[in-house]
């Protein structure tokens, strides 16, 4: 008989995935992998809000969810357009080469 | 669902079937953008007026997910003044520099629709909805002048950053609603209150992630680096609209979280750590206000400097945060209604002396201007003796507001800091002063004609000085909830 998994395991899981993008946010150069880091960001959260969700009984953290999901969803098309526009315009998609004012 | 939720929505359904229902089938079938531009201006002053008129009863609506009434509906007439005086500078700026697109102002009223759902907020989910739509609205307003580097590099740089703290924002709502069982404002403020909690320790961590986030959304240390750049290399339109309108924003939602939801002054003895949130919102605000001071103090860019001011005035509107008093909101709201004017009111000075490549924004730019422009001249000298906070415009009594808070509130030590950071902040104020009025120019060059930027500058200039004059006008509206 399977036993169910405790809920600190997934908040550990889910704290240790926004850790991981965090890290990725802060030391990766290409605003691509940015951009994936950003999104496991809120794909740990989403954990975070489906085993609070599982664990209340209450429903109103997976409709939480489907909106973390439309709004990534309309940032990953904004962001994706404007790296879209920086690489047009400097052929480059790396954040320190993004240097015209100062960081 | 009660009939009243209909009429207390008003604001909120009418500005949103105006975008989505009617604006976008407007822009797919008729390419005017004469129609389109009074198309949204009209849409925002009626939503101004619908709110100003509904304002009258306070409760809650849609099941308990926003409130309607009284502060909120405040904060929406000042968010559709905001837009409407930018929309108003904004189209002879978008036209020199031969920009003017559509797209502007459906993004400009994206934007507000945004802010007022913040500002109407009872509920994380809408809180987190309503933040993302401004931001999101402004990623893509910063990077408006897709053709000049500055300005896609301040979209680029304004997108990854503002995401990342979206990212702290939600994953602290997360630990809130897992602490507290809730998502609910009133029912989350009962359970840190009550100390009904089954994870206390998830609360303080979620509390302090929603700290982080919403601190760079106002642009507070240590989150406000981002600030500078994003205002300097958006279209100075833009700037002038996020960093006034936006910042309000970012304190509306801030207010009621900081009063129901986190447990910061009085009446929040039940949990242990209050003292530790308030004193860290303490020296938040302390470090934000020296940092943005002493930061404009070596800018030689106009649009820079007033970057590094507006995280100065962050620093002051988080003194009314850390005294988490009605006292405290009040002075809130009274100081970011004149920091919306005054800060409008000077970037679109600055919009007009630019030139149409983008250039022409620096400090020795201006030397000479009181000479060339003595009404500008005149004018931007109003708004940063306002900004600096000297008698009698409204900037000096926001501040006096903001500071009488704080003491009561038992934070002497941060009304101190206050007051040296603004005598700071007189420096480059003045200095700005004395080069237009006491330096001559070395090349001249003409700003640009007003047109409708001259309506803004007068409703600016008139609201900082009545303000200034009659605080008791807002005050009084603010006894009224």
């Amino acid at each position: 008989m399977l036993q169910s998994i405790p809920l600190d395991w997934y908040l550990i899981l889910s704290a240790v995935l926004f850790v991981i993008g965090v890290i990725g946010v802060i030391t990766r150069r290409n605003a691509i992998i940015i951009f994936m880091s950003l999104e496991l960001m809120l794909n740990a959260v989403n954990l975070t809000m489906v085993a609070f969700s599982a664990f209340l009984g209450d429903v109103a953290g997976q409709i939480f969810v489907f909106f973390v999901m439309a709004v990534a969803a309309a940032e990953a098309a904004v962001g994706l357009a404007i790296v879209l526009a920086l690489f047009r315009k400097k052929q480059t998609v790396y954040v320190d080469e993004v240097n015209l004012m100062k960081w | 669902m009660q009939p009243f939720d209909l009429v207390g929505s008003l604001p909120l359904i009418v500005i949103w079937l105006a975008l989505g229902a009617v604006g976008i089938v407007i822009q797919a079938f008729v390419r005017n953008t004469k129609l389109v531009f009074g198309y949204y201006a009209g849409t925002l002053a009626v939503t101004g007026t619908l709110a100003a008129l509904t304002s009258y009863h306070k409760t809650t609506a849609f099941q308990h997910m926003i409130t309607v009434g009284g502060y909120a509906n405040y904060f929406d007439v000042l968010f559709c003044a905001a837009g409407l005086m930018t929309m108003l500078a904004a189209r002879p700026y978008l036209q020199r520099s031969e920009s003017e697109y559509d797209e502007f102002y459906t993004l400009l009223v994206s934007a507000v629709s945004g802010m007022i759902l913040m500002a109407h907020s009872n509920n994380l989910v809408v809180t987190f909805v309503g933040v993302e739509l401004m931001s999101i609205s402004f990623y893509v307003m910063a990077g408006f002048f897709k053709m000049q580097e500055r300005s896609v590099e301040a979209a680029l740089k304004y997108f990854l950053l503002g995401a990342f703290a979206s990212g702290f924002l939600v994953y602290g709502m997360a630990l809130l609603y897992g602490a507290t069982g809730s998502l609910d404002y009133v029912d989350i403020g009962l359970a840190a209150h009550g100390g009904t909690l089954r994870f206390p320790l998830l609360l303080a961590a979620g509390a302090v992630l929603m700290t982080i986030g919403l601190s760079f959304k106002v642009a507070a240390f240590p989150f406000h680096q981002w600030a500078p750049d994003v205002y300097e290399g958006s279209p100075t339109a833009v700037t002038a609209f996020m960093s006034t309108a936006g910042k309000a924003a970012a304190f509306s939602a801030f207010i009621p979280i900081i009063m129901a939801v986190m447990p910061v002054g009085a009446g929040a003895a039940a949990a242990a750590y209050a003292p530790q949130l308030q004193m860290v919102l303490a020296i938040i605000a302390a470090i934000t206000m020296l940092v943005g001071n002493i930061s404009a103090i070596a800018q030689t860019n106009v649009k820079r400097m007033l970057a590094y001011s507006s995280i100065a005035h962050a620093g002051y509107l988080m003194m009314g945060l850390v005294s988490g008093s009605a006292d405290g909101a009040a002075g809130i709201l009274f100081y970011v209604t004149s920091y919306v004017f005054m800060q409008i009111g000077a970037f679109v000075i600055v919009g007009l002396v630019e030139k149409a490549d983008g250039t022409n924004v620096m400090l020795d730019d201006y030397r000479g201007l009181g000479k060339r422009q003595p009404l500008l001249a005149g004018l931007m000298a109003v708004f940063m003796f306002s900004l600096a906070g000297i008698p009698p415009f409204a900037g000096f009594f926001g501040k006096y507001l903001l500071f009488l808070s704080a003491i009561e509130a038992g934070f002497t030590w941060l009304t101190i800091v206050a007051v040296v950071s603004s005598v700071i902040s007189v420096y480059f104020y003045l200095g700005m002063v004395v080069k237009m009025y006491f330096q001559e120019a070395e090349h001249a060059t003409e700003p640009a004609p007003t047109g409708m930027a001259g309506i803004t500058l007068a409703v600016a200039t008139i609201a900082v000085v009545v303000l200034g004059v009659l605080p008791s006008l807002l005050l009084n509206i603010y006894r009224t909830w």
